[in-house]
């Protein structure tokens, strides 16, 4: 029991700072922040699979983030029928080519030996591929981008529900990974992280400018949810009645029948967003819930290990047998696989799908910051690091701004210093961060809470 | 003369552009290889360390203005560079006494010395961002143009103007003497021998006598000086914007990597090699082929291998493509 205390103190003050937001500032904004530390730390806990349990260096969460976002947009979009018509046969055909050229190149690398002669003839098969993709592929891009680019000029998707795309995402991000994991798995660890990094760069500026795909800079918005509409709840008679059975004792005090109404009218329409909130955090709980399972139960079993053998010494794990490069590119897949559920996640609640904002400072290197801090190899550290960093993140600006206020309350309300700190608050955050992650590298190596191995 | 008007189209929108670019990126990709070889570890904050040094350059120049010095026809900034450097100085070693210092004396493995180079990395662009914000700043002052397109046009009686900016031979010429200054410095000086034998066989070096501690200083002074010139220079051809700098980090560790990482002479044309073939991957050669094929032949498209918005993705492939066929980079050579 005294091993748990230690994770059951620190969840439990995370989880009444997030109630005290709850009380301080809104109730709304407690569960939005709530939601986000959830994603959070299922982003962080892909992360800690692989830094973790294996030791790999993966730079790129940012690219397997947006590739779960891409996948919201492909599974519950609405198929565009005309951008199909005009020239959704050509991309077939382009999927087709590019399929081939994978196969063929596999075929060349099993058949020949390495020789420069091979290089020379998959670098031609690829150029001569991507010569025909462009040929077949220009006029088909130009003819679907010309369809009602206000508001379609893609593709669209397979207009399923939205939670599908939590799995499909994994597939993406997960299949992806494999690619990357047989190119660059060899590294060491600082070029890998490097490699990464600049892969996801690659995936991002793909995202972005592929319109046909994507909609790119532009955006998808309007998303359909997994939960209901504040403006159907507002009208639905079981949910008034919810709120009014909630409310009684404030409802009671109001005597005037006229401002009852009215008052009632505001808690419906606060209620209703805090429900719709609530209905988030429970399906992204279900979610963290399981992986916590089924990540836990791989960390002790034979194969977790087998896993921590190969990251504290590979050779003597190589010696016993294991396979390590396997082991690893196996591992690359399933943590990134994780991120991309995350990602599929991030786009659900947001309901929107915006490719410009997808920046390494916040996809990837402050999850990077959760996964320290919180403590590298154990689960509950990575989603505690998920939690409080989130929360430091958002909480930053306010808290910066009153001491911000306390030190320069000497100052006239109009000094231009005390005018230019309060205009930079947003990037405080960065500062604390950086901070943060120091301390926590400096005195906690280990993170807030370091891993435990269980000696049988 | 279309020949010639070929080539000067060419010079026009690759040559130039790509050579002036390419200098900017090699002066950060050469320390970022150096702290590699000597301190061992992926220098995260090389783009934020030259968004400081320029930052303060930029505070540097304005505080100029105001006192009404300028150089007549060359920015003001390249008095202001040295101040810059200063101060950036100050700060690399305040924080490497501070941050880095602990984990050295350590021993500790090169991956946990890249994680604090990513908090240090959030601190330096918290600091930049608080001082000087977000926003695009342009700093350049004096003579604009030595060579204007009309200019070129009057003056050869040729189609294509050729338009030379003085930032663009401000930057060349800067960075030549940056770069013949260090590496002399590395090869003939007794410091800049005990440096490189430092980074060859850190064991041996101590072994016979080098002084660790001023190894490392000196790495940092010359980190510092080459980000805050580095960052200038790109900052007056283009403009300072702090995320732009960020970003430049992947370029510059592109080209230490393509380099060889370690190699300071690799990197220094591997800033080439990135800006070259970013450049002509993405241009639209359709004005050039015109010029040189017979009418009959003219192409329809844009001859473009890339769109531009694949820039980055362009120096990116190329490293990837190097990491596997020549991990060690393209300039082996002598590791320093």
């Amino acid at each position: 029991m005294k091993q748990y205390s230690n994770i059951i103190s620190a969840y439990a003050i995370m989880l009444g700072l997030i109630i005290l937001v709850g009380f301080l500032q809104s109730w709304s904004m407690a569960l939005s922040i709530l939601c986000f530390c959830l994603i959070s730390a299922v982003m962080t806990m892909g992360a800690n699979i692989q830094w973790g349990y294996a030791g790999l260096i993966n730079f790129g969460i940012m690219g397997y983030t947006a590739l779960g976002g891409l996948a919201a947009v492909l599974v519950s979009v609405p198929p565009v029928k005309e951008a199909w018509q005009v020239g959704g046969l050509k991309i077939v055909i382009c999927a087709l080519i590019i399929t081939s050229i994978v196969f063929i190149v596999r075929f060349i690398l099993n058949k020949y030996k390495k020789s420069s002669n091979r290089n020379y003839i998959i670098a031609l098969v690829i150029i001569v591929g991507i010569i025909f993709i462009r040929l077949i592929s220009g006029p088909a891009i130009h003819l679907i981008e010309a369809v009602n680019p206000a508001t379609t000029g893609f593709l669209g998707g397979m207009g399923l529900p939205i939670l599908f795309s939590w799995i499909v995402g994994a597939f993406f991000a997960g299949a992806l990974a494999y690619v990357i994991g047989k190119i660059a798995l060899g590294l060491r660890a600082d070029y890998l992280a490097i490699a990464t990094l600049l892969i996801s760069e690659i995936v991002i500026a793909v995202i972005k400018h592929e319109d046909w795909l994507t909609r790119g800079v532009k955006n998808v918005i309007g998303l359909k949810r997994p939960v209901p509409y504040e403006i159907e709840l507002q009208t639905t008679q079981w949910f008034i009645n919810l709120v009014e059975k909630f409310n009684q004792g404030a409802l009671n005090l109001v005597i005037d029948l006229l401002e009852r109404e009215q008052l009632l009218k505001q808690l419906v329409i606060d209620g209703s967003t805090v429900f719709v909130k609530l209905c988030y955090a429970g399906l992204f709980s279900i979610v963290v819930i399981i992986l916590l399972i089924v990540t836990q139960k791989a960390l002790y079993s034979p194969w977790g290990r087998m896993m921590r053998a190969i990251r504290d010494n590979d050779e003597a794990a190589n010696a016993m047998g294991k396979n390590v490069v396997k082991q690893h590119l196996l591992i690359f897949v399933l943590g990134s696989a994780v991120v991309g559920i995350a990602g599929a996640m991030m786009v659900t609640y947001d309901g929107l799908f915006t490719p410009g904002s997808y920046r390494p400072m916040r996809y990837t290197f402050l999850i990077w910051v959760m996964v320290i801090v919180g403590g590298s190899g154990n689960n509950f550290g990575a989603i505690l690091g998920g939690f409080a960093v989130w929360f430091l993140w958002i909480e930053a600006a306010p808290a910066s701004l009153f001491l911000i206020n306390l030190f320069t309350s000497g100052l006239e309300e109009t000094n231009a210093l005390r005018l230019h700190l309060i205009n930079t608050i947003p990037y405080f955050r960065l500062l604390v961060m950086g901070i943060a992650l120091l301390l926590v590298m400096r005195y906690r190596p280990k993170g807030i809470l370091p891993e435990k191995i269980k000696h049988i | 003369m279309d020949f010639i008007n070929s080539i000067v189209l060419l010079l026009n929108y690759i040559f130039v552009p790509a050579l002036s670019y390419g200098s900017q990126l090699a002066l950060g990709a050469i320390f970022v290889s150096l702290i590699y070889g000597i301190l061992r570890f992926a220098y995260f904050t090389a783009g934020d360390l030259m968004s400081f040094g320029t930052m303060f350059t930029i505070l540097f120049t304005w505080y100029f203005q105001s006192l009404g010095i300028n150089l007549g026809v060359l920015p003001t900034a390249l008095l202001a560079i040295p101040f810059g450097v200063i101060i950036t100085i100050l700060y690399v070693l305040a924080k490497d006494k501070l941050v880095f210092s602990y984990y050295r004396t350590k021993k500790s493995p090169p991956v946990m010395l890249a994680m604090v180079s990513i908090g240090t990395m959030f601190v330096t662009q918290a600091i930049v961002r608080i001082v000087i914000g977000p926003f695009d700043r342009r700093f350049f002052d004096g003579e604009k143009f030595i060579l204007k397109a009309n200019e070129f046009k009057e003056m050869t009686g040729l189609n294509e103007g050729l338009t030379i900016k003085s930032t663009q031979v401000i930057t060349l010429l800067v960075t030549i003497i940056v770069v013949s200054i260090l590496f002399w410095f590395l090869n003939k000086t007794k410091t800049g021998k005990s440096m490189r034998a430092y980074s060859d066989n850190e064991d041996l070096a101590l072994l016979s006598g080098i002084d660790p501690k001023k190894v490392v200083m000196i790495t940092w002074v010359i980190a510092a000086i080459l980000a805050t010139i580095g960052g200038t220079l790109y900052g007056l051809d283009k403009s300072f914007k702090p995320f732009t700098y960020f970003n430049n980090m992947l370029p510059i560790f592109a080209a230490a990597i393509v380099g060889g990482i370690g190699n300071p002479f690799g990197a220094f044309l591997g800033g080439y090699v990135i800006a070259f073939s970013e450049i002509l991957i993405t241009y639209a050669y359709k004005k050039f082929f015109i010029y040189i094929l017979p009418e009959s032949l003219e192409p329809d498209g844009l001859l473009q291998l890339l769109s531009t918005d694949y820039k980055f993705a362009v120096s990116f492939s190329i490293l990837v493509i190097v990491l596997l066929f020549r991990p060690s980079g393209i300039f082996k050579g002598k590791i320093i």
